[in-house]
């Protein structure tokens, strides 16, 4: 019997890159400005920077508009990027249809949302299964026996009772880890998981991530893990990213993000999450957020820093530069991109600048 | 504890006739008190939902209600059961006495018609009295109260966002006054910060207003931090309900200690969670028993044979709280 072999390369070392990854969607041309100079844009994604390690589990944690998703499909080259780089192995690669883009999907594979829509409803387990064998030469002699093993993989057991059974047949818990098997099939190095459990009950949610988290250490793979639930990101993740309006604006390691949050939007969703320890009530926490409650337009994104509208701690300075990443100094590898955390010479000088003009108005 | 403004009983709810009749609620006695938000918290195939449009007989087609009263309390008036209404007394309940905001706010508002005529047709329909300037003043009115700015009046649904239709839902169903509003995942399709704003603004409302809520989600972390009463259903069921300072410290049905080990805790230290293995009963094919018998940790010789009771248990805030589980065998069912 063909087995899968657990993969034998050693844990932490870096599989898949986004270096200045951005997507820009463009906006259809009203009639009117067919002859006018404007390209409108939706800016779904800007600079984005993300390393996937083996052994190793990043959460993306955003709202829904935040570009989570893109990112995800960019990575898996879903669509064409319009800036920046990916790199796999540390190579850059670009690839769009074909033999190359199968080649990419055999070490790079993805887990969607939605259980049910993933699956084919008129075919079988065993169909789903044997094509993501047997399309990644993955299949060996025998085809039966590697059906097994991927759904013993997933505990689907006995793997019998599955196989011939449509995705209808099946619960959501059941179909996300056939959805899983699939992914294995092609014995991937990177499993990129699409809010892999924010459509299932409760209940289940954490049987599936705890198999993924499982998977990772038996397997040696590198997950990217994205959600809006920035507690499961708490549990299930080592390092933690938070995206807000298309760019990252918080990193570090899950704890310290959840915990110590630096940048005032994560410090929102943190404050915002239900928490039953807070049985006060809910007024209490409310009142951090200066805006309506909602991101902004990622046509036209506000200038400088995209959440100044709504901070409570926004500097004349945000509304002007774009703020770049900057280490918080509390733990390594903790940064935010928050004008707050401005530490340099820079930030004295413009200070000082700041109280001369004062000092001339005044006179 | 207030009276109570609504108190279900026996109530009974299927789809389809006959043999082939889906027992969806089965046998559910519940009571909700004057002012008091009550959780229904549940996961697919609960309940929960059917529950909520059983009381109010909005269920779809095959949907029927097959035995049980609603019994509706009017402020300073004669209480009657919701389903033994005539067809005219029923539209004079609806809306008046009770209002219901549905799920996915996104399809529930007509995407050809304005908002201000969406909230203006509610008053002409149930109000006929009103004058047209006073029901545009009444509407203004409302969507200030939920924290619209009016000049969104003559907005179509399509040009506001997720967060602002699903305002302009809960000030439609509260335009009336109602004693009784029930949300079903009222904010399950919104992202966590609007959610907590929409909530915050319900809280305020309801001090203002006055009314009782009904709020039925799968999110028991969110029910616990914002309900004074949760109801737990599983298979149809109500397994558990309690004031929800007592749910959360002390659960006393596995499932209720299930569900909330479910979720995983912001703060505080970060445990191993394994939720509940299984899934959901069919309510096609359910077990025999009790109905969470197969997945529970705890389950011994009665469970799968007698389905247990709801009632008080022995502990000592059991004058509280009610659970049917072997467990706590219980010598004061409630509803019978």
């Amino acid at each position: 019997m063909t087995s899968i072999p657990d993969a034998k390369a050693p844990a932490g070392e870096v599989v898949l890159e986004a270096i200045g990854l951005t997507k820009h969607f463009p906006v259809r041309r009203r009639l009117r400005d067919l002859f006018s100079k404007r390209h409108d844009a939706v800016h779904a994604v800007d600079d984005v920077n993300l390393t996937l390690r083996r052994g190793q589990v990043v959460a993306l944690v955003g709202e829904s508009g935040s570009g989570k998703s893109t990112v995800a499909r960019l990575l898996a080259q879903l669509y064409p990027r319009t800036g920046g780089d990916i790199r796999l192995h540390g190579e850059s690669t670009k690839v769009t249809s074909g033999a190359a883009f199968r080649r990419y999907c055999a070490q790079v594979q993805m887990i969607f949302q939605d259980p049910f829509a993933s699956l084919n409803p008129v075919h079988t387990i065993r169909y789903h299964l044997s094509r993501s064998l047997q399309i990644h030469g993955n299949a060996g002699d025998d085809l039966e026996g590697a059906l097994h093993e991927l759904l013993e993989r997933v505990s689907l057991t006995p793997p019998e009772r599955y196989l011939d059974k449509f995705p209808h047949e099946l619960s959501g818990g059941q179909r996300q880890r056939v959805a899983i098997a699939r992914a294995l099939g092609a014995q991937p190095e990177a499993l990129l998981a699409d809010e892999p459990v924010s459509m299932l009950d409760v209940s289940i949610r954490l049987g599936v991530l705890n198999l993924l988290r499982d998977l990772k250490e038996r397997l040696n793979l590198a997950i990217l893990y994205i959600t809006h639930d920035i507690a499961s990101a708490r549990y299930f993740a080592d390092r933690t990213m938070v995206m807000y309006a298309g760019r990252m604006v918080e990193g570090g390691d899950s704890e310290t993000v959840t915990q110590s949050p630096a940048h005032p939007y994560t410090r929102l969703l943190i404050e915002s999450a239900p928490d039953p320890d807070r049985l006060a009530g809910l007024s209490e926490a409310a009142g951090e957020d200066r805006g309506n409650g909602e991101p902004p337009s990622l046509i036209n994104p506000p200038s400088g820093c995209r959440f100044h509208p709504r901070c409570p701690a926004a500097m004349p300075r945000c509304s002007a530069d774009l703020p770049v990443p900057l280490e918080i100094g509390d733990a390594p590898g903790h940064w935010a991109a928050c004008w707050l955390y401005d530490t340099s010479e820079n930030n004295r000088s413009q200070n000082d600048k700041s109280s001369d003009d004062k000092s001339e108005v005044a006179r | 504890m207030s009276e109570p403004v609504l108190e279900i009983r026996n109530l009974n709810v299927a789809y389809g006739l006959g043999d082939q009749a889906v027992r969806a609620v089965r046998d559910v006695n519940l009571t909700l008190h004057r002012g008091e938000v009550l959780g229904l918290a549940g996961e697919s195939g609960s309940g929960k939902s059917t529950l909520a449009y059983g009381l109010t007989r909005l269920l779809p087609p095959p949907g029927v209600i097959t035995g049980g009263e609603v019994i509706y309390h009017p402020d300073g008036g004669e209480a009657y059961d919701v389903l033994a209404l005539s067809d005219a007394a029923l539209r004079r309940f609806r809306w008046n006495e009770t209002a219901i905001v549905f799920q996915g706010a996104m399809n529930s508002l007509n995407p050809v018609h304005k908002i201000s005529t969406q909230l203006t047709d509610v008053l002409k329909a149930h109000d006929p009295r009103m004058s047209e300037h006073s029901r545009n003043a009444r509407a203004r009115e409302m969507l200030k109260l939920v924290g619209i700015s009016p000049d969104r009046m003559d907005a179509y649904p399509h040009q506001l966002s997720g967060g602002m239709r699903q305002r302009v839902m809960i000030g439609m169903a509260l335009i009336l006054q109602p004693q009784v509003v029930i949300m079903d995942e009222p904010t399950t399709a919104l992202d966590v910060v609007m959610q907590r704003q929409i909530l915050g603004q319900l809280i305020e409302l309801r001090e203002r207003l006055g009314f009782s809520v009904i709020f039925i989600t799968h999110d028991l972390s969110l029910l616990v931090e914002f309900s004074n009463r949760i109801a737990i259903m599983y298979g149809g069921r109500i397994v558990e309900e309690a004031p929800a300072a007592a749910i959360y410290r002390d659960a006393l049905h596995p499932y209720s200690a299930g569900l909330l080990g479910s979720f995983p805790a912001l703060r505080g230290p970060r445990r191993e969670l394994t939720g509940i293995p299984g899934s959901p009963p069919d309510l096609k094919g359910m077990p025999t028993g009790c109905s969470f018998h197969p997945r529970c940790p705890k389950a011994f010789d009665p469970c799968a044979g007698n389905i247990p009771v709801l009632g008080r248990p022995g502990t000592p805030d059991g004058a509280t709280r009610s659970v049917a589980c072997w467990l706590h065998p219980t010598a004061q069912p409630v509803g019978r």
